[in-house]
């Protein structure tokens, strides 16, 4: 009798269990994804509060039915901790890109190589007196900031742009700005373009949905240059473009567009990032909130390699410097006068060993950026404050 | 369901047993289950969303948008909003939409009578057309056409003027085109008179056609009327009312003339052709409904092939067409979003570059959707009443 209606049941159990299958999931991940800026914003505010919760929760580690945004805060170290941890441990975790040829990549024998990773090697240098006390982990752009703040790296060097919300609301300090990147913009050699009134008329190829599309659209507007964008979904797609002459020029990171010029593009050597800046990408390793000591030690290790470019105090010299000066800014930078290292909880020559076993700031820029690499990107703005660039250390006293 | 079997009917069947109930009931629980399920996913959506810190609503489409778009109908810059650059958006579909149908339909019936020759070559030739069309996806077709056809012709510097002129390069496709000068005011006051006798004196033969009875030829006096004013109007214009804009390089540019971009050149191309295949087979399908006896009993009557065609056989085949012509049309308005491959700024493209701006990701969806949706029904209603209109002719 109402085996009509039976298939029509069938199929509606079906569709329910269907339903709640497919419910399920995307309640699931937003939750997921969402839980860092939601816990850390609520800590980002006061410090007393973030040492509470570190303490109450690091007591009673992770309940079963405790949400995950509750296991990031227990793991959220407090004053002293991180450097606690890393020497317990006997190696620093330090997060990078692992993808990007200069900054940081897996070279041919399995190293890790490039700018940010130089940065790392001087971390674990100031704080083990041997750079290869450090482990890498390769981050994706979405998980970076999660695994820096559950812990489960100590510091991550990964071309990350230092801006408000990253500062605040991801809960992050940005320890100092390593790299002063920009939004460039790429034009062919045989074009013969220096500027963007050159550009004129032209059709410049953007990647769709990016700041750097704004930053495009704002930069010609104030510079009064009427444009055509050619607008592509994806790196391949642009570039593409732009290979086949489809755009005068192409913008992006200029680091990037460098690393697409070497790497991707059919003619390296044809193509030249013009010599401005549209907008302000200062890149630079990163910190959670809540450990201020380690602030400290990140800040003054990446100062401690400005100030050896400004004093020529290079893996080449340090040991002859660090016996012979007479010079007391010198000796207090290389600890042989004073404890600053110990008021780091450092020794006192961490940046002796920084600078004899990394290398000061320009050593390590020539080394992966410098003229004779494939990923050559002029110093500009990453010049010493006094060659007119941004580099600036404070004083070791 | 609703007619109880009559053996059955003279005895009481209990409710639980009544098919009439029970399939009332199927339907309320359906229809339950619907409104739960929907509800479901709405609140989840809608609890997410909050927790993410983000409410519903359409306010920030009056934002400035702060992006530029390559190709715009409409006044465009970086300081107008996100309405008008989805505006913007809907243009650019509008435009290869309108297109794509016109060539679609035209190749379409050259290729579905040419299909049917009797001449073997144009029959083989036909087939291999659509054949092959048909059995590409149009996404293969349109990144084939954008990245091997049009992105390689010659640079800039190096166009290429064909007679015309018409001028190719990779940045774009330019023909010449007519740029209205300062008496095209006059002139364009003659083209409205001469419009509108034109309708007046169609209107008057109609008239007089349908009480005389006899064919007065309305719409051949209504042409030649309005030629001779335009001639006219041309002739007694203080100077030439337009101007003859030849495409030229100007810096890194084309310009003068009508431009086409590649992007758009490969979608308009892309989707004509695609849908011509389809369209092809819909018009021999519709000319192989209308029975023999007909074209035989046409051309008993002494008319050509191509009267035959025209007078007999297509009127009759435009009623089995009209349908499957409609829903072809659906899908090619529809398969315009595949444009976001190969960057022509059509409203998907656009509202998917509003959406990364905006963070609006539920708001800007259901706005495409809710376009899509308006632009087909549109469609489908102007489709119907056509249909309707031809189906009057069967007698």
């Amino acid at each position: 009798m109402s085996w009509k209606t039976l298939p029509v049941f069938t199929f509606l159990v079906l569709v329910a269990l269907l339903a709640t299958a497919c419910g399920g999931g995307p309640t699931a991940a937003p939750a997921a994804t969402q839980a860092p800026p939601a816990d850390t914003s609520g800590g980002a505010g006061d410090t007393s509060p973030i040492v509470e919760t570190v303490i109450v929760t690091v007591q009673v580690p992770a309940p079963a039915g405790t949400p995950q945004v509750q296991v990031q805060v227990a793991q959220a170290p407090g004053f002293g901790e991180t450097l606690a941890a890393v020497q317990s441990r006997g190696n620093l975790i330090c997060g990078v890109n692992g993808q990007l040829p200069g900054f940081s990549f897996l070279d041919p024998e399995g190293n890790y190589s490039g700018f940010d990773v130089d940065f790392c090697r001087a971390l674990a240098a100031a704080i083990f007196g041997d750079p290869s006390k450090v482990e890498f982990r390769p981050t994706t752009t979405q998980e970076r900031f999660t695994v820096l703040q559950t812990g489960e790296i100590d510091v991550l060097a990964r071309n990350t742009t230092w801006t408000v919300v990253r500062d605040t609301e991801l809960g992050l300090n940005f320890a100092a700005t390593t790299f002063y990147d920009g939004q460039g913009i790429m034009v062919t050699a045989d074009s013969g373009f220096t500027s963007l009134e050159d550009l004129e008329g032209g059709t410049i190829c953007v990647q769709k949905g990016t700041t750097t599309e704004l930053n495009l659209a704002d930069a010609m507007s104030t510079a009064g240059v009427t444009y055509t964008p050619a607008v592509f979904d994806d790196v391949n797609a642009t570039y593409g473009a732009y290979a086949e002459g489809r755009c005068d020029a192409a913008t992006s990171d200029k680091s990037q567009l460098v690393s697409v010029a070497k790497g991707l593009l059919p003619d390296p050597d044809n193509h030249v990032v013009l010599d401005l800046t549209l907008s302000k990408e200062p890149l630079g390793p990163v910190v959670r909130h809540g450990d201020d000591q380690w602030f400290d030690i990140v800040k003054w290790v990446i100062f401690a390699t400005f100030a050896g470019e400004e004093y020529g105090i290079s893996t080449e010299n340090a040991e002859e410097i660090l016996n012979t000066t007479e010079n007391p800014e010198f000796r207090r930078l290389l600890g042989v006068e004073g404890d600053l290292g110990l008021k780091l909880g450092l020794t006192n020559d961490f940046a002796f060993n920084v600078l004899n076993s990394v290398g000061n700031y320009g050593e390590i820029y020539e080394r992966n950026l410098g003229e004779g690499t494939p990923t050559f990107i002029p110093r500009g703005l990453n010049s010493l404050y006094t060659e007119g660039g941004l580099l600036y250390s404070p004083p070791f006293r | 369901m609703q007619i109880t079997r009559p053996s059955r009917s003279g005895r009481s069947t209990p409710f639980w047993r009544d098919e009439r109930y029970l399939a009332l009931l199927g339907q309320a629980v359906f229809l339950a289950i619907l409104v739960l399920l929907l509800g479901y996913l709405a609140r989840n959506m809608l609890a997410n969303m909050r927790q993410q810190g983000l409410g519903l609503g359409f306010d920030f489409l009056k934002l400035t948008s702060g992006f530029d778009i390559g190709e715009h109908l409409i006044p465009y810059d970086r300081s107008s909003t996100f309405q008008q650059a989805l505006l913007v958006g809907l243009l650019n579909t509008a435009l290869v939409s309108i297109l794509g149908i016109f060539f679609a339909t035209l190749l379409g019936l050259i290729f579905g009578v040419a299909r049917l020759s009797t001449n073997f070559l144009v029959q083989q030739l036909a087939r291999g057309y659509i054949e092959f069309l048909r059995n590409i996806p149009l996404l293969v077709l349109l990144i084939f056409l954008y990245t091997a056809v049009f992105i390689k012709f010659p640079r800039v510097r190096e166009a290429v003027m064909l007679p015309g002129p018409v001028m190719l390069t990779n940045r774009g496709i330019a023909i010449p085109w007519a740029i209205p000068t300062e008496a095209f005011s006059i002139f364009a006051r003659f083209l409205g008179i001469g419009l509108l006798l034109a309708l007046l004196v169609y209107l008057a033969l109609k008239i007089y056609e349908r009480r005389a009875g006899r064919p007065a030829r309305a719409l051949l006096w209504a042409c030649l009327i309005f030629i001779m004013i335009t001639v006219a109007g041309w002739l007694l214009a203080p100077a030439q009312p337009l101007a003859l804009d030849p495409p030229r390089v100007e810096g890194l540019r084309l310009a003068g003339g009508r431009q086409m971009s590649p992007e758009f050149m490969a979608l308009l191309v892309g989707l004509a052709i695609y849908t011509s295949a389809f369209i092809a087979d819909v018009v021999r399908a519709g000319i192989q409904s209308v029975s023999r006896g007909q074209v035989e009993a046409s051309r008993s009557l002494g008319l050509n092939t191509l009267k035959t065609l025209r007078l007999i056989v297509l009127p009759q085949a435009l009623r089995v067409i009209i349908p499957p012509l409609t829903s072809q049309y659906l899908n090619l308005i529809k398969n315009s979003s595949l444009a976001v491959v190969i960057g022509y700024p059509e409203l998907f493209h656009v509202s998917g570059t509003i959406l990364n701006q905006s963070g609006r990701a539920v708001e800007m969806i259901a706005v495409v959707m809710a376009i899509y949706l308006s632009i087909s029904l549109l469609t489908s209603a102007f489709m119907n009443w056509y249909n309707r209109r031809v189906r009057l002719v069967e007698r």
